[in-house]
Parts: C-alpha cells; structure tokens; sequence
C-alpha cells in the first residue's frame, strides 16, 4: 500500500480538526462548533483513492505537546512525511510564537523528511472584512515564504464558511496522485468522443476534484469548489434521511449536466451544452466508459504507484 | 359629501394599483374592499429579534451567517418582492420600537392592508418586554382590521435543545393567550412557530404563512393530489424557487425532512445550473422553462423538478418503479401545469373584471357629481 503520511499541524484553536471533519468525517461547517480541543495527537487512516492512505497527524495545538513534539516525539512524527500542511489562525494575536512553531516544525521536516511539501494554509478568513482579506492574505503569505526559505510552501486562504477550503485540499490532493497524467489523457479522450463541454472527475469520499476536462473557456474559475461544496452539501443532506443519492442529471435549455458513480473511488460529472442529445444516449457512453477506468485503477495498483514514487 | 370623498379616493386607489398589476402568468391575489392587490406581511418585534436577517435569508439568498454584519433598520423598510418571487407580498421590516402614539405613525392605513402579522420574538433573551409589545401591536392591529392572521415567531431557537423549545414554546403561548384573556380579547387566535435561520424552521414557518395568505390554495392541493395518485407519486410540493417557500402541497402528511430535502434539491438545481445554464445573453436566468432535475437515491426513491410556472417548481418524491413510467408522468404533468396556468388566468380575468366594473363605477359618479 503506498503509504503517504500527511502531518497536519498548527497552534490549538487554528482550526486543524474542524478542516478535517469537513473535508474527511462529512461534517458540515456549523457542526464543528462541537468540537473540543483535541488531546495530544490524534492519528487517524484515512483512504482516498482507494491505493491512497492518507495517515493524518493531528497534533494538539496547546504549547505543552507542541514542546513534546519539537524534543522526545520530534523523530517518530516527522519521519517519512510526505507533506506537511501547516494551519495559521488569521486572528491569531501571537504571530511571533505561531512563527517559532512552524520554523521548528520546518526544521524537524528538513532533519527527517527533506523531500516533503508544505503548504500553509491562513485560516479562519471569514473573520476578516471582505476588503481586508486579500492584503493580509498576501502580508501572510510573503512573511511564511520569507521564512520557510530554503524550503518552498505554498500558501492558501481558507475558510470552513466557503469553498476556499476545497480549493487548498483539492490541490494539496492532487499533487498526490501518481498516475494524474494519464487519467487526464483518458478523461480527455472520453469527453471528446461523446461530445462533452466538460468532464469532471471527484475522489469518492471528499468530492475534491482530481482531474478534468474541458473543450473550452469556461466561465466561472471557481467552479470546481463550488460543485464540491453542492454535492457534499446535498450527500450530507440526504444522509439526515439515511439516504444517500446515487446519481443525478440537471437541465434547463442551455446544458444538461449529469453526475454518477464512476468507478470504485471517483464520482464522474459531465457537461453537455446540446441538451438535445437524449439523456439516454450520455448514460450509457458513461456506463461504457466506465468499465474502461476501472481497469485502469486497477493496473495503476499500489505496486506501479510506489515504483514510481521512489523515482 | 365626505363619503363620496372617501370613495372617489378608494377608486383611484384601486385603479391606479390594479395597474401594474396584471403580468402574465404571475398570480395576483386578495383584494380587499380597498381593492388593493398585494396584500402586506409585517415583520415586527423588539429591536433585535431578528426581523432583518429573517427578510434577508428568505427572500434574498443571504447565507445566514453574513446577517451578522446587517446594521440596525432605523426606518421602515418595505420590500416588494412580487419581481423575483411568486409571492407578491410586500414586507414591512419595522425598526424594534414603533412608537404607536406618535401622530406621525398612521397604522391604521398600515394594519388595513395587510394580511399576516408576523411578531418575532428573539427566544434567547428575556421575552416579558417583548410578550408586553405583542400585546399591543395585536390588540392595535385587530381594532383596525380584525381578519389579520397573527404569527408569532419564536426565533433564534437553534440554540436550544428540543425540550427547551417546547418548553419556551408552551410558556410563551400561555402568556400571550392570557393576556389576550384577561383583555377580553379571547377571539383573537395566536399561531405560534420555532424558528431560526439557520435551519429550514424559518422557510417552513414562512410556508405556512404564506399558504393561510392564498386564495387558491384548496385548488393547488386539489390539482397536487389529482397529479400524484395518477402518476404514482408519494409527495408533491409546488415551491417559490426563489425563497423555497411551499405554496401548495398534496394532502398526505408533510415530513419536515422531505421538505429539507426539496429545498436542499432546489439549491442544488439553481446552484449548478447558475454555474453552467446561463446563456451568453446578460440577462440571463438559470430557471427557465427546460428546467429539469432527477436525482436517484440510494433507497430506491427518485427526486423530480419540474418548471411550471417562471416563479414556481414542482418537487416530488417517487419509488424508482413509478419512474420507470416517466412518459406517462410527463404527460400528466404536462395536463398539470396547464392547469395551473387556467387557475391563473381566472384570477388574472377577475382582476381585470373588477378593474372595469370601477371604472364604470368612477364614471357614474363624475358623471352623477357633474349633475
């Protein structure tokens, strides 16, 4: 199995265990206000693709186990990590400590686990005037790339009230996929013989988007969150009733979009701009298509994807 | 002569209302003597209960959450929402202290026109202040129009356990009723709601409302359930896309989670077709009348949308084999909203009546005037 382990760290009351309630356990934004503070770390498996573990670290973020980590448990927790993702309370009024932290968090990954990405994520931004938001994002992001030099992290802004969050899973994800390229060719081949305007592909569990497709300019860039944020919306919705929806065809006189089960671990959405084209017609090209991705998941099986990770 | 004043100035009222009045297809209602056509619900309470945020969220699409940058109403507000939405109400959002004998306030004008009242009482404060106003405005408002349907809304209820609200719900029914007892004003009936915004509480309170509001309504359930046992279907709800209020449904029981569920389908259904069905043009809308949506459950329960009107959707649950009959569902539904559009324009045909017999009526009088 390859084994990608994800540490996710960051001061108690960032917001690390609301993040992955929502963006893991289902949870709705409002529901994580039930969230205690978390104890020591809480390591949990999480699988994702199917041939992906993600092994979570959440760290408590209160100083006595943050001391912890940085001395006794500092090897046992930073040791084959393949990305760190840092969370950063925009709020927080002790920059300077969450500052220290995470310069020796960097140091604890440069000592056990050089190759491992970064990403920081500035969190909390709804609590931010919405004119303030991108000037001190972009304060925030200069400083942590100042200091995480010679390391190199990505930044992102997030919030649990919007689709932010989405966007920095969903690309934190997919730089984690082995074979992303070839599933993109496949994808592209497939919307392109049963004419689709748009192809999305959605990990199962999470609905983050990890591969698409498109014929042309689309006009909203945000898109792929909001579609996210919708359906998990509606999953969540639809397990109130113990119920969870199956597949889904919307239409009006411009499109007809249709989401269904694809294989194993991915959730398909197609875009067709000729609503003439009879629904019928597009479910069965997509039942067709889809004993041809099954095959391949399971040829790009855990063996393949770890050979290619020791590369 | 003042009489003949007053009533020359209900004509030209009436007249110059009925106007704007009649659009295609939207459905006008309730005409009062004053022959006004749309007829008012206000939102009142103390300062701070919540009236805004509520006006917002449902007839505005704010998330619930954004309401808390919403300043202080500081005069009335009165929003028409009769162009985005079928309920052509208008909503009077009063600022928390209405000051009954100030010259300058003529309720009566107010109170005459409307038709639902709607107190909001914020539950998580100290409500003795606000049980005291109620009383008030109630006992006011019924002196000047006695056919006002009175609406307590017990808000902000997503704090509290499910004991809690029937228990606030229980002692706040008892207070207003004995007040409205002890005043000798036992005719007056008090409906009372749990509701908050952030959950459907307040958009299913707001259903109900609306419905006691609609002239039509026992022919929309009659037409829902004539749909429903033709077609196989459990559930049937025709919606107000815009503020996913419920203006008709059938007769079989209403399950608030059904209800979630819709609203929740409707939200999906604009949501993504605002991000891929809009034309090129500018005015584009996401609804229009292609609009469609099948969503298949896990239970072997099939979700539709229907359009049926520019305002209005029909939503309805059906077991997966029903569906399996979807040209004779279509065809039924098709004979549906064609009945739908008749109910309008048989409303829209009265309307039209009643502005002519005015004018004649307005005629006679110059005419017996110029005498």
């Amino acid at each position: 199995m390859s084994l990608f382990t994800v540490l996710l760290m960051g001061k108690s009351g960032s917001g690390k265990t609301s993040m992955r309630s929502i963006i893991f356990a289902n949870y709705i934004a409002r529901d994580t206000r039930r969230l205690g503070a978390t104890i020591d770390v809480e390591h949990s498996h999480v699988r994702f693709l199917g041939n992906l573990v993600l092994n979570l670290w959440d760290c408590g973020g209160q100083d006595t186990f943050m001391e912890n980590y940085f001395t006794s448990q500092r090897d046992n927790i930073f040791r084959n990590v393949e990305v760190l993702i840092y969370v950063f309370d925009v709020e927080s009024r002790e920059l300077e400590k969450d500052m220290h932290y995470y310069q020796s968090c960097l140091e604890a990954i440069l000592q056990n686990s050089p190759d491992a990405k970064v990403f920081c994520l500035v969190h909390k931004m709804d609590l931010v005037q919405e004119d303030q938001r991108d000037l001190i994002f972009k304060e925030r992001e200069e400083d942590l790339k100042r200091l995480s030099r010679p390391l190199s992290c990505t930044c992102f802004r997030t919030s649990i009230w919007d689709e932010t969050l989405y966007k920095a899973w969903s690309s934190i994800v997919y730089q984690l996929i082995p074979n992303v390229q070839q599933l993109e060719t496949n994808l592209r081949n497939f919307a392109q013989i049963i004419e689709a305007d748009e192809v999305l592909l959605f990990e199962r569990a999470t609905f983050l988007v990890i591969s698409h497709y498109q014929c042309k300019e689309q006009r909203d860039a945000h898109r792929f969150e909001k579609i996210s944020n919708i359906i998990k919306q509606f999953k969540l919705s639809c397990s109130k009733l113990a119920a969870s929806f199956q597949s889904m065809e919307v239409r009006n006189s411009n499109f007809a979009a249709f989401i269904d089960v694809f294989t194993s671990n991915t959730y398909v959405m197609v875009i067709m701009s000729d609503p003439s084209i009879p629904s019928a017609a597009t479910l069965i090209n997509i039942r067709n298509a889809r004993k041809h991705f099954e095959k391949l998941e399971r040829v790009d099986g855990p063996k393949h994807s770890l050979h290619m990770r020791m590369r | 002569m003042s009489t003949d004043e007053e009533y020359e100035e209900d004509e030209l009222q009436a007249l110059s209302e009925t106007e704007g009045e009649c659009e295609d297809g939207v459905l006008q209602f309730s005409d009062s003597l004053t022959g006004e056509v749309k007829p008012r619900i206000l939102l009142m309470g103390l300062r701070r209960s919540g009236k805004s945020s509520i006006q917002k969220v449902v007839f505005h699409k704010m998330s619930p959450n954004e309401t808390l940058f919403l300043e202080s109403t500081n005069k009335i507000c009165r929003e028409d929402v009769s162009s985005s939405s079928f309920i052509s109400f208008q909503i009077w959002d009063f600022p928390g202290q209405i000051d009954f004998f100030d010259p300058t306030f003529d309720y009566e004008i107010i109170f005459r026109g409307t038709g639902a009242l709607i107190f909001v009482i914020d539950s998580q404060d100290d409500y003795v202040e606000a049980l005291s106003r109620l009383h008030l405005t109630v006992t006011r408002a019924y002196t000047v129009n006695p056919d006002i349907n009175f609406e307590v809304f017990i808000h902000k209820v997503d704090g509290l356990s499910d004991e809690h609200k029937i228990e606030k719900q229980r002692d706040i029914h008892k207070r207003a009723n004995d007040d409205l007892n002890d005043a000798g004003l036992e005719r007056i009936v008090l409906s009372f709601y749990l509701t908050s915004i952030y959950d459907h509480s307040i958009f299913e309170a707001f259903s109900k409302v609306a419905q006691k509001l609609i002239p039509q309504l026992p022919t929309l359930e009659n037409l829902l359930n004539i749909f429903i046992s033709n077609s196989g279907v459990e559930k049937a709800f025709l919606f107000d896309v815009v503020s996913k209020i419920y203006i008709a449904t059938d007769s079989s029981p209403v399950d608030m989670q059904t209800y979630e569920l819709s609203c929740d389908m409707i939200d999906v259904v604009m949501d993504i077709s605002s991000i891929y069905g809009l034309a090129n043009s500018e005015a584009a809308l996401p609804y229009d009348k292609e609009s469609t949506a099948i969503i298949h459950l896990n239970n072997s329960t099939v979700m539709y949308l229907r359009e049926v009107t520019k305002f209005l959707a029909m939503v309805c649950f059906l077991p997966k084999d029903s569906f399996g009959r979807k040209g004779l569902i279509d065809y039924n539904f098709h004979c549906f909203r064609k009945a739908i559009e008749e109910v309008f324009d048989v409303r829209v045909k009265v309307q039209q009546n009643r502005k002519l017999l005015g004018q004649r009526r307005w005629s006679k009088l110059t005419a017996a005037n110029t005498r």
